[in-house]
């Protein structure tokens, strides 16, 4: 009872505060940092294989990686890691089936890594771009100007956002979550601290391992961020020069014209 | 081509005047780079440039996307994955053509705008505004299918409510938008369709290109005066003008690199900013997202589609007077198009007898009102349909049409223009004397 | 006071125009040969494809004399583990024989030159036992038969149906329209029977 006081209060609040809030975009994302932030930001090797093992320990219970192939692990510039442990990572953890031998055999590093339908949770391969965690203000698109569009942060928010209460609901239970629109999520929690050892011996709390498994999902997300950030780098950097000798061979060529005399 | 007097191509060598005689190719492109051009054009006259590449740069990274993508709705959205992710350099490739489309209507937009302004519509250009207003039209009908092809969740959506547009239209309207769907939904068959049109248009927005300049290189250009080239003599005409090349052509290169920079810093940093999230989730007919958003470049009349429900009493009005056949949904579409349609009407709409906006008092603020009241219809259009919002697209919307069909033709008989430089040759001599005049102070030149 | 500069100075100013000149023409156009090379360059063969230009199949399941075909960058790879009498088949071939006698690095990547197309030079394994040849004829590019025991041609090892080539138990050509013996792809096959194809 209480509660339903509170969330009409709440929605009251919201409708009074600006039409743009009371659409449904309640959850609140926290603005966690990341390496891969801003123009130079690059991927942290360490954190992404810290995220991959939060992966495979326990979001792939549920959620597949399917756009996602496993040979990209050993990316430069992505997790980076050698060729052998990707070959024995794939092969001790998926299995594919094989259209040709027409049946299931252990993953190889060629293939992707495998899609989850089990509990019909989403596949995560594209998850940091496909939601926003940062809006406005009041349409205006600023906040993701200067803040990013917020993919990773929304999704550590929802890791770390859970705030312990339940309900069920029409034979569904949903798990309160002040990051996740709308404040119920059917996802239980995945997280509660140590659920992984990190082998480079960082503490495994629930927001280390959330900013950790959110930043992985970042690199399947966007693989070739940092070959981008470098491309626009040296592009703005090449065209600036360009513009500077256009500018002044336009300022040259026009002098005649505009006063009138050869030079 | 005809217009402004100036010197010709002359065949000098015997292979040129074979040729010449044969196929006079180097002659019309001589006679089309060396066109006489006011010499007092403005930087607002530098988006034709910008557009021209923005095609030429869609179509070329169009082409080698074409070579990775799968017109298919169980493929299209793994194949744009994989051009992200193994294609050589493909997700640069994907970025530039993903946010050169919001280049190319930066550039339209600025471009009409300035057609506005100057009153580069007026006669004798009229023919010029309509090309451009087709390729206009052409161009987002380019944009839409393309947006189409990744199939993603704001593509299929997208595509469902766009469509469905044309299933308001009465008593034939559903035959219509099933006829291009191609079935009762958007499914493989919209895909394909939409992706042979988004291959073919861009080349059909090419042939009016040309058309386009055929056009204003008749006319010869406007200028920020309005004033026309003295045609008297080749003389006369030389004061006023300056050949496209080098004088514009480095002129507006320089303009476009600039452009470029900023171009390359969002596609290098920020090249999902313009998109949307929900087309990163892959298509799903049975599930439909929160807030469908057009692209930001359909905003301004999305917002007028939306403006217009049933509670408005012109809505009201037209319903009662045609016996409930123009609902309000059938409405909105027409006010949607109306708002393109009184753009292109705008050469028989305006009465002034003066052409450029600089010496025309009241209508600069009309015209700039025009430019605010067009992004607060972009802004009304990302919102939600509720609230406020709908009133505020609908007063935007009203200020569209007023300006156009009330505006316009009144101001022509009631403004009292300033007056304006008997040629194009003194207001150049007015401007170029004054910046001139700093520059000389400015500008010391170099130690030798 | 600019008039006497320039008239003072008109060489200098010449010069340093055509400096800008051509420095702002060559900055273009290494701009636009930039711009080019990225779209020639997405035609290349993309990561996919690439990666798997390498194939591990484990051998140790064949039995002798048994042949099996293993799809590498796209193409069939024949592997055959042979028995004694094929090898001793292909081994009392002389050179003079074959209508190509010499394998080159591009034929045989695995050689380090230009060697004579010996079985001994082109067979792996223990006794030469096993032999590894892209199934591809090098007439026209048909598939040859052979892979099942049957239509092995006149020389024992395949024969490509399109034109009628006759290939022998080193995958040498022997008889028919193909110019060269049957190439053979980049592998190492370790104790273990593991075979590695492409690199």
């Amino acid at each position: 009872m209480f509660r339903k006081l509170a969330l009409s209060a709440a929605a009251a609040l919201a409708l009074t505060t600006g039409g743009a809030y009371a659409a449904g975009e309640g959850g609140h994302t926290e603005d966690f940092s990341f390496s891969f932030e801003g123009p130079f930001g690059t991927y942290d090797q360490a954190q992404l294989q810290r995220g991959l093992q939060v992966y495979t320990e326990v979001c792939s219970a549920c959620h597949g990686l399917k756009f996602v192939p496993l040979r990209t692990l050993s990316a430069e510039n992505g997790p980076g890691m050698p060729e052998d442990q990707v070959r024995a990572y794939a092969a001790q953890n998926y299995e594919v089936f094989d259209q040709e031998e027409d049946d299931y055999r252990a993953a190889l590093p060629t293939d992707h890594f495998p899609a989850n339908d089990t509990v019909g949770a989403p596949d995560l391969s594209l998850m940091a771009k496909a939601r926003a965690g940062f809006h406005g203000p009041y349409g205006l698109g600023l906040n993701q100007l200067f803040n990013g569009i917020g993919g990773p942060e929304h999704i550590a928010s929802i890791l770390t956002g859970y705030t312990g209460e339940q309900r069920t609901q029409a034979g569904t239970t949903l798990y309160e979550n002040h990051a996740f629109d709308g404040g119920w999520i059917s996802m239980a929690p995945p997280l509660y601290g140590d659920d992984v050892t990190y082998a480079d011996g960082t503490e495994a709390t629930i927001e280390q391992e959330s900013k950790d498994v959110a930043a992985f999902l970042m690199w399947t997300a966007e693989p070739k961020m940092m070959a981008r950030k470098q491309a626009g780098f040296a592009g703005v950097l090449f065209l600036t020069v360009l513009s500077v000798l256009l500018y002044l061979t336009n300022k040259r060529i026009w002098k005649p014209i505009k006063y009138g005399k050869k030079d | 081509m005809s217009g402004i007097p100036h010197d010709h191509y002359e065949p000098s060598t015997g292979g040129e005047k074979w040729l010449h005689k044969r196929l006079p190719i180097v002659g019309l492109l001589y006679d089309t780079i060396m066109i006489p051009t006011p010499k007092n054009l403005n930087w607002m006259w530098i988006w034709g440039i910008v557009l021209t590449f923005c095609l030429a740069l869609q179509i070329v990274t169009g082409i080698v996307l074409v070579m990775h993508y799968t017109p298919h709705v169980d493929m299209a959205f793994a194949s744009v994955e994989h051009i992200m992710r193994n294609v050589n350099g493909g997700h640069m490739l994907r970025y530039l053509h993903a946010n050169g489309a919001s280049l190319f209507f930066v550039a339209v937009y600025a471009h009409i705008f300035r057609g506005l302004y100057y009153g580069s519509y007026k006669a004798p250009r009229e023919v010029t505004w309509i090309i451009g207003m087709l390729i206009y039209l052409a161009m987002m009908a380019t944009a839409f299918m393309g947006y189409v092809l990744p199939w993603g969740q704001m593509s299929f959506w997208g595509a469902t409510v766009i469509t469905g547009l044309f299933g308001a239209i009465p008593f034939i309207g559903e035959s219509i938008q099933t006829w291009l769907l191609g079935g009762p939904a958007v499914d493989n068959a919209t895909l394909n369709r939409f992706f042979s049109l988004h291959y073919l248009l861009p080349f059909v927005i090419a042939g009016l290109v040309i058309v386009h300049i055929w056009a204003f290189h008749t006319t010869g250009n406007n200028n920020p005066t309005g004033v026309e080239v003295r045609r008297t003599s080749k003389a006369d005409a030389a004061k006023d003008t300056v050949p496209f090349w080098p004088y514009y052509v480095i002129k507006d290169l320089f303009a476009l690199a600039v452009i470029m920079i900023i171009f390359f810093a969002i596609v290098g940093f920020m090249p999902n900013y313009l998109g949307h999230p929900d087309n990163y989730i892959e298509a799903n007919p049975l599930s439909t997202p929160a807030h469908i958003v057009p692209e930001w470049y359909f905003l301004p009349f999305y917002a007028i589609l939306r403006a217009f429900d049933s509670e408005v009493w012109v809505v009201q009005i037209a319903s009662f007077v045609t016996g409930g056949i123009v609902d309000a949904k059938f409405f909105g579409v027409l006010a949607m198009f109306g708002a393109i349609a009184v753009l292109a009407l705008t050469p028989w709409l305006d009465t002034s007898s003066v052409r450029s906006g600089r010496y025309r008092p009241s209508f600069k603020w009309w015209f700039w009102l025009l430019v605010v009241d067009f992004f607060v219809l972009m802004w009304g259009g990302a919102m939600p349909a509720e609230g406020i919002y709908p009133y505020i697209s609908l007063m935007g919307a009203a200020y569209w049409f007023a300006y156009f069909l009330i505006i316009l033709p009144l101001l022509g008989v009631i403004e009292k223009p300033l007056p304006q430089p008997a040629t194009i040759d003194d207001d150049f001599k007015a401007h170029a004397a004054k910046t001139g005049g700093t520059k000389t102070v400015a500008d010391p030149t170099p130690a030798e | 006071m600019r008039q006497t500069n320039d008239e003072t100075n008109q060489l200098p100013a010449t010069e340093r125009r055509d400096f800008l000149y051509y420095a702002t023409a060559s900055t273009g156009a290494i701009a636009a040969g930039a711009a080019v090379w990225p779209l020639i360059n997405s035609m290349n063969p993309s990561a996919d494809v690439t990666a798997s230009g390498t194939v591990r199949v484990d051998l140790a399941g064949v039995e002798p004399g048994q042949r099996i075909t293993v799809k590498w960058q796209g193409r069939p790879v024949f592997a055959w583990r042979r028995s004694p009498a094929a090898i001793e088949a292909a081994r009392a071939v002389d050179l003079d024989e074959l209508p190509d006698p010499v394998d080159e690095t591009d034929e045989n990547p695995n050689l380090s030159g230009e060697e004579p197309a010996l079985d001994e030079n082109r067979a792996a394994g223990e006794d030469g036992e096993w032999l590894i040849v892209i199934g591809v004829c090098t007439h026209l590019g048909c598939i040859p038969l052979g892979q099942d025991g049957s239509a092995v041609g006149e020389f024992g090892g395949w024969f490509c149906p399109c034109h009628g080539s006759h290939y022998d138990t080193s995958g040498r050509i022997r008889k028919g329209p193909a110019p060269r013996n049957l190439d053979i792809p980049p592998y190492t096959l370790g104790e273990d029977l593991q075979l590695v194809i492409g690199t």
